[in-house]
């Protein structure tokens, strides 16, 4: 206390003291990221193997994909521009998982949802992130009935949304009542998701191999790790 | 203001935060995060413990440095510990419980700019000792810690018809979803601090009366 308060201090002094607090911080900073690092990673994955894997029925295991030449190719780590194919434990093809985003009533809304590209049909939705208004919008997630809209829905000519209760064809889905744009919003999100993926994925049966062993076939590090299948 | 530690300092400056200086109720600090992410119990408890760990550990590295910090400097580099603490907080959380982490988002980083904190460090830390420090910051967080649980309880409740994602009611239950929406956060920290302002009152009646 009595050096504080007893003169002036240099204008090094000031410097320093905060050129050492601003060090000892980011050391520390770099500490902390380091030791959370891997847990946060394995999280993110674990959390989004598990959305693939619930809307792609069937389906235990899979890699990510990126398109390459008209086809798609296994992606690498931190690929932008993925769909997760979807195996079984035969490494039978059962579906793609498709990760969408845009906006919603108030925040983005990001989603995934199944594929089979056969019947070009979508075989499961999940929301992955959104802040929806409790109660209203936020039923995309919460009510059952909105999701089962896309138990087995077609995307082409593409996606419609109707009044609760007057589906009818089978690319149209039931909307929420007083939640119609957050509804929209799914409606468009896929959309936009279909209309871009539809050319660049490969004609049915023909979809790429399962490449990486089901034990390695994490979100991540398809590529380093892809060891030929030892089940 | 460092004056020796007489017996039952501590517990006077571990107590105060609780009740009689409470930092939402009584100093109404802090309200930002009061009001944004009370809008369930779990929220409330994460957001509150992020905070104490800030507070203690910001309070004490403040107070053990208070000699080396020129005053001239003393907000930057209170900041300075503060936001690492904050980030430490933050990255611990993400790896520990993502998904109350990604609920809270962005107001875990902005506990940085919570003025309990950083008040705590100007107004006591920086004049008192660690043990002191300490005992107060334990005292304070814990009492805002307390405040969002009440606030995020009775919102979760209202709104939600839940407490910690327990349902409570039948089916019968119309949540009063305004509740768990902005809005509510102001209705019902009115409603607390209301309550809060007539037993204290009381109390000191009592007091005066007795006296």
């Amino acid at each position: 206390m009595s050096e504080v308060t007893s003169e002036e201090p240099s204008a090094f002094r000031l410097i320093a003291t905060l050129a050492i607090a601003g060090l000892v911080a980011g050391l520390a900073l770099v500490g902390i990221y380091e030791v959370t690092l891997p847990t946060i990673k394995a999280n993110k994955a674990a959390a989004l193997r598990e959305a693939v894997l619930q809307v792609v029925p069937g389906a235990t295991t899979m890699q990510p994909l990126e398109p390459s030449g008209g086809s798609l190719a296994l992606a690498p780590e931190g690929a932008e521009d993925v769909v997760y194919g979807a195996y079984d434990d035969q490494g039978t093809f059962k579906g793609y998982a498709v990760p969408a985003a845009g906006s919603g009533f108030q925040d983005t809304i990001a989603i995934i949802y199944g594929f089979d590209p056969t019947n070009k049909h979508i075989v499961g939705f999940r929301v992955l992130e959104s802040h929806e208004t409790p109660g209203l919008g936020d039923k995309i997630y919460k009510d059952p009935a909105f999701g089962a809209n896309f138990d087995d829905l077609a995307v082409e000519p593409e996606v419609v949304g109707v009044k609760k209760g007057q589906k009818a064809r089978p690319n149209e889905i039931d909307c929420i009542t007083g939640a119609t744009i957050s509804s929209k919003s799914v409606v468009k999100i896929i959309n936009a998701s279909t209309g871009h993926w539809l050319g660049q994925l490969p004609p049915a049966g023909s979809e790429p191999k399962l490449q990486a062993a089901p034990s390695g076939a994490k979100a991540d590090g398809g590529a380093e790790k892809g060891k030929e299948g030892s089940p | 203001m460092s004056q020796p530690a007489e017996p039952g300092q501590a517990y006077n400056e571990f107590i105060k935060g609780l009740w009689r200086e409470n930092p939402v109720f009584v100093q109404v600090l802090g309200m930002c995060p009061s009001l944004a992410v009370t809008n369930s119990a779990i929220n409330a408890v994460a957001m509150g413990m992020a905070t104490t760990f800030v507070l203690v550990g910001s309070s004490a590295l403040v107070a053990l440095m208070k000699s080396f910090i020129p005053k001239q400097v003393r907000i930057s580099t209170y900041i300075v510990i503060i936001a690492t603490f904050v980030t430490v907080a933050d990255y611990t959380l993400q790896a520990l419980a993502p998904a109350v982490h990604k609920e809270m988002a962005a107001f875990i980083s902005l506990i940085v700019v919570n003025c309990i904190i950083l008040g705590r460090a100007e107004a006591f830390a920086s004049k008192n000792t660690v043990k002191m420090s300490i005992m107060d910051a334990v005292g304070m967080g814990l009492g805002f810690s307390f405040a969002l649980l009440c606030l995020g309880s009775l919102r979760e409740i209202l709104g939600n018809g839940s407490l910690f994602k327990v349902q409570l009611f039948g089916d019968n239950f119309v949540p009063w979803i305004v509740m768990i929406l902005p809005p509510g956060g102001f209705i019902m920290l009115g409603l607390i601090l209301l309550v809060f302002s007539a037993v204290q009152q009381r109390a000191s009646a009592k007091t005066e009366e007795a006296a």
